[in-house]
């Protein structure tokens, strides 16, 4: 069921799902904005989990019994499930479940690049990517010799869509984007990129994990050949991760890890893969969170990903214009009414780690570091970064709180 | 709720805003450095020792990053001049935060002893018993 797409955000009734969001912190109520680091578990989510270790827990594939057949069903139809949550109308067949994004994007890494690449092809990112993609492609270029180039960002933290085309040639091989950055909060136009790309024959991979939480997602509208995101950042449990890929790309791969599972005939001399998405699936499989995260999906679908989009746009926007207004602090990216829930900054003269501790004597998390964009930072010129990152149950008044707690943070170290 | 944290009292605050014994000296008997990576602190520790190549007779940081790194260094630099390398070797990271005198969170261990953790690996690859080109806290 999709809820309509105008009426704003019932929060009352959606924190109340959450019931982490009721505890203290420093005898102070918990004002949790790290949600682009984790997002907070409903019940509806924790119950599948709790349900299924209490009704159905058994391995899949294997059994012929009851228990066996129902969680192989709950299972296989979570795959369709998620299929259906990103618009991918190939289904179960084109849905990997991994452990997380980053393992989503090693799995291409491994299984397709080291096949595809040479010395003479390149491999075009951003410099704005998380390590997770990062430092997994500057590795893939060291193995295979391939040549590995950054499409610069400008002041306002959009990419450079001219150096972007400058950057992609007939060598390119791959080009892997973020779609939203986890620092600047920049959404990048995914598709024009895309079709940047397919023009020159190279492939697409879209590091999903700060969208998929937040906006509809349309792997096909963007035309992405692999997409990667995390089922923690979505109202999922930890220990689920998805690797969307276009069924033709991922049946001519090699399986990235084999054993049992992911069979269908083994002697001796030799064995024959099961099809997809199994094949990609060895050994005993994240059932329990695989289950779970299709439950994420139904609860998002449910209150609606363009109202959810909305609100996180709302609060951000709200959060920058009441950081703004502080001269002494200054915030990386784009404009308040363009980007991602969440918002990266530092205030003068404190670091962003005294910052974050001091908050959280307010009660209130935030995160404080590189957010795993280091070369980013390095960029920017900045060591850290404070970030606070919104989701469908945080409140105007929760941003408030943020505000006074960082004010306080400036009183202190002026 | 009081202004700000526990671990944010005046005297760290102090040494924050005006640091002792900052800067570089001229001819120090050693010179180490060494960084927090999580925070992206870093710290350079320079010593002269007396005649006897024991006694601490000045010592200087300098450096960049987080209240509680800066803090602890320039306050360290206090505590040190007068000792010898061997009190300096037996330090801990229980000193370190009885120096600072609050409660240091455990993920802020790492910033608070980064300063000794410098002084010590310096004294020990003065005197040859280690051989390291940079300390690192993690
Ligand atoms: C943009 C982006 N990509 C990748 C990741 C890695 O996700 P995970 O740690 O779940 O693999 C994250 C989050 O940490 C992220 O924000």
């Amino acid at each position: 069921m999709k809820a309509s797409t105008t009426e704003s955000l019932d929060i009352e009734a959606i924190r109340s799902d959450f019931p982490i969001l009721q505890r203290e912190v420093n005898e102070t109520p918990l004002v949790y904005l790290d949600n682009a680091a984790t997002s907070q578990t409903p019940e509806p989510v924790v119950e599948t989990i709790a349900g299924y270790y209490r009704h159905t827990n058994s391995n899949v594939e294997r059994g012929i019994h009851q228990l066996s057949q129902e969680a192989s069903i709950a299972y296989e139809e979570a795959h369709d499930r998620v299929a259906e949550f990103i618009g991918a109308t190939g289904g179960r067949e084109e849905v990997i479940f991994t452990k997380n994004t980053t393992e989503s994007i090693n799995i291409v890494a491994a299984a397709w690049g080291l096949e595809a690449l040479g010395p003479d092809d390149e491999i075009v990112t951003t410099q704005m990517e998380h390590h997770s993609s990062l430092v997994t492609f500057q590795q893939l270029a060291e193995r295979t010799g391939a040549t590995i180039k950054f499409v610069e960002i400008d002041d306002d933290g959009y990419l450079d869509m001219d150096h972007a085309r400058e950057c992609i040639t007939d060598d390119t091989k791959l080009v892997s984007v973020v779609h939203a950055s986890n620092t600047l909060g920049t959404i990048n136009p995914v598709a024009e990129i895309s079709e940047i790309a397919h023009n020159h024959g190279a492939l697409v991979l879209v590091d999903g994990a700060q969208s998929a939480p937040h906006q509809p997602i349309d792997v096909e509208a963007i035309d992405a050949d692999f997409f990667a995101f995390s089922g923690h950042k979505m109202c999922g449990p930890t220990g689920i991760g998805v690797l969307y890929g276009k069924r033709e790309l991922l049946e001519s791969m090699q399986p990235y890890l084999y054993g049992g599972g992911m069979v269908r005939k083994v002697t001796y001399e030799e064995t024959t893969f099961e099809e997809l998405p199994w094949k990609f699936e060895a050994g005993t499989p994240v059932i329990a969170q695989g289950i779970a995260l299709a439950k994420a999906c139904d609860y998002l679908d449910a209150i609606g990903m363009e109202r959810i989009e909305a609100h996180g746009q709302e609060l951000t926007a709200y959060a920058h214009d009441r950081l703004s207004s502080f001269d002494d602090i200054e915030i990386y990216g784009p404009p308040a009414d363009d980007r991602a829930g969440l918002v990266s900054f530092n205030v003068d003269g404190v670091h962003a780690h005294d910052l974050s501790s001091i908050v959280n004597d307010h009660g209130v998390a935030i995160r404080a570091g590189d957010h795993c964009t280091q070369p980013l930072h390095d960029t920017l010129g900045i060591a850290a970064s404070a970030r606070a990152s919104f989701y469908l149950y945080n409140t105007r008044e929760e941003v408030d709180v943020l505000i006074e707690a960082i004010d306080d943070a400036r009183q202190l170290f002026a | 709720m009081g202004l700000g944290s526990d671990m944010y009292r005046q005297q760290i605050l102090d040494h924050y805003k005006n640091p002792r014994n900052y800067g570089e000296l001229e001819d120090p008997t050693f010179s180490h450095t060494g960084e927090n990576p999580t925070c992206g602190d870093t710290i350079q520790m320079d010593v002269v020792l007396a005649d006897d190549d024991e006694t601490i007779e000045r010592v200087a940081f300098s450096g960049d990053g987080c209240a509680i790194s800066q803090a602890s260094a320039s306050l360290l630099t206090e505590m040190l001049t007068g000792m010898t390398l061997e009190d300096l070797d037996e330090l801990d990271r229980d000193d370190v935060i009885e120096m600072l005198g609050v409660d240091i969170s455990p993920m802020r261990v790492k910033c608070a002893v980064l300063a000794e953790k410098v002084a010590q690996d310096g004294a020990k690859i003065h005197t040859g018993e280690i051989e390291i080109d940079s300390t690192k806290t993690e």
